[in-house]
């Protein structure tokens, strides 16, 4: 029989965090912190309204862009929260997740051999999904240093004339970097420049921790060649209902639309019906989840401190990366370790790039609690390992 | 500070003073403070403990009784309150608007022990119009706590 299978995409690697996923489900009683989802419940007025939708009978597809009454939402959010402005009838595009609109800007952009760059850590599927479309990825590395910010001067050395995209992958998962207002209006200063565009992916915006999140879209020469991604699942905690959305100028999301309807034909509709009563009448659970979230990542900060761990303040998302590089291990190695001796799971930071070797994604969406305890452990877990070292 | 102490202290008045002043991104000099002076305002007024007494073999009835009163002349509904707080058995006691005008929360070791309440004490009251006794069955959800469900973590355990 003939190989089935297409060259290409056997050539793309599984998940780093498959591995970890399949060791941890094995043990019964470990403690993880490698989630990267809320652990709030979708709050309840949003899954009632959910719910209602399907016993009045909303379960036909809807148009293939979405419920008109969610991207007139989707609109007047943006406006209330970041200060940008989209029609909703040609510049939004409801998706299943932030993920899909990642795919199809991607692939409603790129011609084959054009670069993308990528700035990691980052997000697991913007490689991949670039090497789908041909494009040629290009890793732009991030510093601790820099607070895993994106600079003017990396983005610069990155740029040939065949670069196209820039993703922007801020509040970043798995950093929990944030770029501010300065940040993004020098990296804008080189895109405009060499006129490159950018896919945005903004899904953790509204979970700062330092201001309010600033969106590329918002500096002047920026909206018309930014791709907005942003979607439901963090700051709603709605991740099984798979919902998100992206907005951009009209010419790319008509071709993303056009993808869209071939593959999809529509995002879940009873999703959607939530998602408009989670735009309406969620701002106020938002603002109850963030406050949760920085008490416990100010816990975080404080036990690392204490225990004399080095790891940059991360003013986003829901993860902090501290650097284990004292411990002459790789992250993947300790992570191991760790997940072994302590029954803690934690992701190595390589899984997210190889600028994230040396460090770990700990997630604190968790109870503090839950947190308190692991981090116990790792105190003990540390503190041997210092021990062993000095001996 | 008051607002997040007070939302983070009305769920876990337990919580060591040192880990909420970090939480918190404060001082524990001022976290003490602020306690102390919401204690000497009457903001605070206790630091009860929420208990599931179905789950103990301790036998107790809960009853809500509606209560309906004339009000005095210069003295509103607040004579009449007193006259029946001052009961030790009376847990609460609501001025409320609408069909009645106290809501007083009874505690109880049987249901005879209420109704006596109910017939010796209250219904004779001068001002005390009519009662309507309701007995709690079963409590679902008390102080923002389901108390029926425990909370399980379901996620995938490690997701990217």
């Amino acid at each position: 029989m003939r190989n089935p299978l297409s060259d290409k995409v056997v050539t793309i690697k599984p998940s780093g965090i498959r591995k970890f996923f399949d060791i941890v489900s094995e043990m019964e009683d470990a403690i993880s912190l490698g989630v990267g989802e809320p652990d709030f419940d979708t709050p309840w007025h949003i899954r009632d309204e959910g719910i209602y939708s399907l016993e009045k009978g909303r379960t036909f597809y809807t148009s293939n862009s979405g419920l008109k009454d969610l991207k007139i939402e989707i609109c007047n959010y943006l406006e209330r929260r970041v200060g940008v402005k989209y029609h909703y009838q040609d510049e939004v595009l409801v998706t299943v997740g932030g993920s899909e609109a990642i795919d199809i800007a991607l692939r409603a952009m790129i011609n084959p051999g054009e670069e993308v760059l990528i700035p990691q850590p980052s997000y697991v599927s913007y490689e991949p999904c670039a090497v789908l479309t041909d494009a040629v990825p290009v890793i732009i590395n991030l510093k601790a240093e820099n607070e895993f910010r994106l600079t003017a001067q990396e983005l610069r050395d990155a740029i040939t004339d065949k670069t196209k995209v820039l993703i922007l992958p801020f509040p970043n998962n798995p950093t929990g970097a944030i770029m501010e207002r300065k940040d993004l209006e020098e990296i804008a200063e080189v895109i405009i420049e060499n006129d490159i565009f950018v896919i945005s992916d903004e899904i953790y915006s509204e979970l700062t921790y330092k201001g309010d999140h600033v969106s590329i879209t918002c500096i002047p020469g920026m909206q018309e060649r930014t791709v907005l991604i942003n979607g439901f699942s963090k700051a709603y905690a709605m991740t099984g209902w798979r919902l998100g959305y992206a907005c951009g100028p009209k010419e790319i999301i008509a071709q993303m639309t056009k993808i869209h309807q071939f593959a999809i034909m529509c995002a879940p509709t009873t999703s959607q019906y939530a998602a408009v009563e989670a735009l309406k009448n969620g701002d106020e659970d938002v603002k109850q989840m963030r406050e949760a979230y920085n008490q416990r990542r100010r816990y975080l900060m404080h036990a690392f401190k204490e225990m004399g761990l080095e790891c940059f303040e991360p003013y986003g998302a829901f993860y902090v990366f501290p650097c284990i590089k004292e411990f002459g291990m790789t992250s993947e190695e300790f992570a191991t370790r760790f997940l072994e001796e302590e029954k803690v799971a934690v992701v190595p930071g390589t899984a997210f790039g190889d600028s994230g070797e040396g460090f770990l994604r700990i997630s604190y969406a968790y109870s503090l609690e839950n947190l308190k305890l692991a981090i116990g452990k790792l105190n003990h877990f540390i503190s041997r390992l210092r021990e062993e070292k000095k001996a | 500070m008051r607002e997040q102490i007070l939302s983070i202290i009305e769920k876990n008045s337990r919580i060591d003073l040192k880990e909420l002043a970090v939480i918190l991104g404060v001082e524990e000099i001022d976290v003490v403070n602020e306690l102390a002076a919401m204690e000497a305002e009457g903001i605070i007024c206790g630091y009860h403990t929420l208990i599931d007494w179905e789950k103990t073999s301790i036998e107790k009835v809960e009853a809500l009784i509606e209560v309906r009163v004339t009000p005095q002349r210069g003295q509103g509904f607040d004579n009449i309150a007193e006259r029946i707080y001052k009961y030790p058995e009376v847990r609460s006691v609501y001025l409320i608007s609408g069909a009645y005008d106290l809501l007083v929360i009874l505690d109880g070791k049987t249901l005879r022990e209420v109704s006596k309440f109910v017939s010796d004490k209250l219904s004779t009251q001068e001002s005390v119009l009519s009662t309507a006794t309701h007995f709690i069955l079963k409590k679902y959800k008390d102080h923002g706590t389901i108390l029926t469900k425990k909370y399980e973590d379901t996620r995938e355990k490690v997701t990217p």
